[in-house]
């Protein structure tokens, strides 16, 4: 069977949002309408090749949609018409109409309402990326189960309770106004964050890079951007994304290892994707408010920007650490600004800072800690207390390419010895 | 008929404690891992793998005849091996498992020489089909 070139497919994903808001808007049953343009989507994966792209895509989809929500009203209508006519006279007034749809809005709020409605905060993160990836990314459940290693029928279940929830929150299809708009935008940032991370820093299992989540999520954000210019802190999280995005193919070797931002072969990063984040990072550093992603963004760039390891401005790193800090009370800030601040003023000092989060019940016991203090201890020369912090955060990591990375560390020591 | 295939890993700092591993032999094991996994892939016999965290934070979970389950340490601080990994394989004949299950075993240890580690094999019950 033929299928989609890569143009095509691009176009279905990024017509989805826009098919699947005007279903809603004239159906209003999110739940099924959602089903519906899944549906339009297979039938277009079988069709166009076969047939050629339609003059209109975004029609034929529509229509194609429309057309299973008409099924799916018809036989709920009969199936309400069988349950009355059990319970007693049908008024004829009380039957569904399929049809009157009110006219179509523009797209670009669509997209933005589907956004809100399916990062909305009464959703698990999980439930939350599986129905963007689905409802927003145009992903058939069989891709999303695969991204998160999970069964089909795990992840369709998944979605299925998540739509409910969505249903029974009684969300109204319609762009949250005001600060609750903007309270609600963040929350859309950290999915598309979170998304992000778990391609680019599999939580668990075998691989430590799921490139297609980290993709997805980039061309969402990107659609965001898009569709709003002018925030600072979306531009922000999509330059973070691909400052951080260039290094992936640097950061594992043939064999899934591990390879740590100073061993990276820097002539593998993207420069294309560099150049793209630090031109959207400069020119929404210029627009003023500088927010937590701008700053992670701007971190990111220092690192991408340096020749080599050496060469990183460290100096700059410890001072944006600092102000992110005093943004967000984040434990896993403050590790990474000891880190930064060994490297300007020398081990000790680093692992000074580690000792007030050893207090932190967020982080303590955290394997990162351990891990980081190993880094330390290694670099002012205590070899046998760095191997014991190595192989304590080896015993306490989920991902096993880190597990491997943190044992060959202490065996690295082991051999110096 | 499905395997399930269960590496077993001693426990401690003995001879072939990992954490005594030279970084070469190290490297070695994880890359025999990595080829034997796309090896079984590709062949169309493997239908899951997974490999599990270390067991020092595990627990033991049970219910109680109170409110809440009870959860302690575990599995057994004092066993000698604990469960590291597993593999699901679907495969023709029990042959064909103990066939897989040996060439896992053999993984490289220390000075690359085979680890002869216990696999143990199981065959996964079949029944109908669970209900949706």
């Amino acid at each position: 069977m033929a299928t989609l070139d890569a143009d095509a497919e691009r176009l279905l994903r990024d017509l989805t949002p826009q098919v699947l808001g005007a279903v809603v808007r004239r159906y209003g049953d999110f739940a099924a309408a959602e089903d519906a343009v899944q549906e339009a989507l297979m039938a277009a994966s079988q069709q166009w090749p076969r047939d050629g792209l339609p003059d209109n895509p975004r029609g034929w989809l529509i229509q194609v949609a429309a057309r299973r929500m008409t099924d799916h009203i018809r036989s709920e209508t009969a199936r309400r018409l069988r349950e009355a006519w059990a319970a007693g006279p049908i008024p004829l007034a009380q039957q569904l109409s399929p049809d009157a749809p009110p006219p179509d809005i523009a797209d670009r709020d669509d997209t933005l309402i589907l956004l809100f409605m399916c990062c909305h905060p009464s959703l698990t993160a999980p439930s939350a990326i599986a129905l963007t990836l689905r409802a927003v990314g145009g992903l058939t459940t069989a891709e999303i189960a695969r991204a998160f290693l999970v069964p089909e029928s795990t992840m369709a279940q998944r979605i299925s309770r998540a739509k409910q929830t969505i249903k029974s929150s009684d969300v109204p299809f319609s762009l949250p106004t005001g600060g609750e708009q903007a309270e609600r935008l963040r929350a859309v940032l950290h999915v598309l964050y979170l998304m992000f991370n778990e391609g680019y820093a599999s939580s668990s299992g075998a691989e430590l890079q799921r490139t297609d989540l980290s993709g997805e999520a980039i061309r969402l954000t990107r659609a965001l951007h898009g569709l709003l210019p002018q925030d600072t802190e979306v531009a922000g999280l999509l330059a973070l994304l691909l400052l951080t995005d260039a290094r992936r193919a640097a950061r594992t070797g043939s064999s899934g290892e591990l390879i740590p931002l100073t061993t990276q072969d820097r002539g593998l990063w993207d420069k294309a994707a560099i150049t793209e984040g630090i031109g959207l990072l400069t020119e929404t550093l210029s627009k003023g408010a500088v927010g937590p992603y701008q700053l992670q963004a701007a971190i990111q760039a220092v690192h991408d920007e340096a020749p080599s390891a050496e060469e990183t401005d460290w100096p700059q790193i410890r001072a944006l650490y600092e102000l992110l800090l005093r943004m967000d009370d984040n434990p896993m800030v403050a590790l990474n600004h000891a880190i930064a601040v060994a490297m300007v003023d020398g081990p000790r000092a680093g692992l000074d800072h580690l000792k007030s989060l050893d207090a932190d019940s967020r982080i303590a016991g955290h394997y990162r800690l351990d891990a980081v203090r190993g880094h330390l201890l290694e670099m002012s020369g205590d070899r046998g207390g760095a191997i014991a912090r190595y192989l304590a955060a080896a015993e306490r990591t989920a991902s096993m390419p880190e597990r491997n990375y943190l044992r060959a560390q202490a065996a690295r020591l082991r051999i110096d010895e | 008929m499905r395997y399930m295939l269960m590496m077993h890993a001693p426990r401690g700092n003995g001879d072939w404690g990992v954490m005594n591993w030279k970084p070469e032999e190290l490297k070695a094991h994880i890359e025999f891992m990595t080829t034997f996994n796309k090896a079984l892939k590709a062949s169309g016999q493997l239908v899951g793998a997974e490999g599990l965290a270390m067991p020092s934070d595990a627990r033991i979970v049970r219910a109680t005849s109170g409110a809440a389950p009870a959860v302690t340490d575990g599995p057994y601080p004092e066993a000698k091996e604990f469960l590291a990994g597993y593999w699901i394989v679907d495969v023709g004949s029990p042959e064909e498992a103990y066939e897989i299950a040996g060439r896992a075993s053999a993984a490289p240890g220390p000075g690359g020489t085979p680890l002869n580690m216990p696999i143990e094999v199981r065959q996964v019950m079949s029944g109908p089909p669970p209900v949706d």
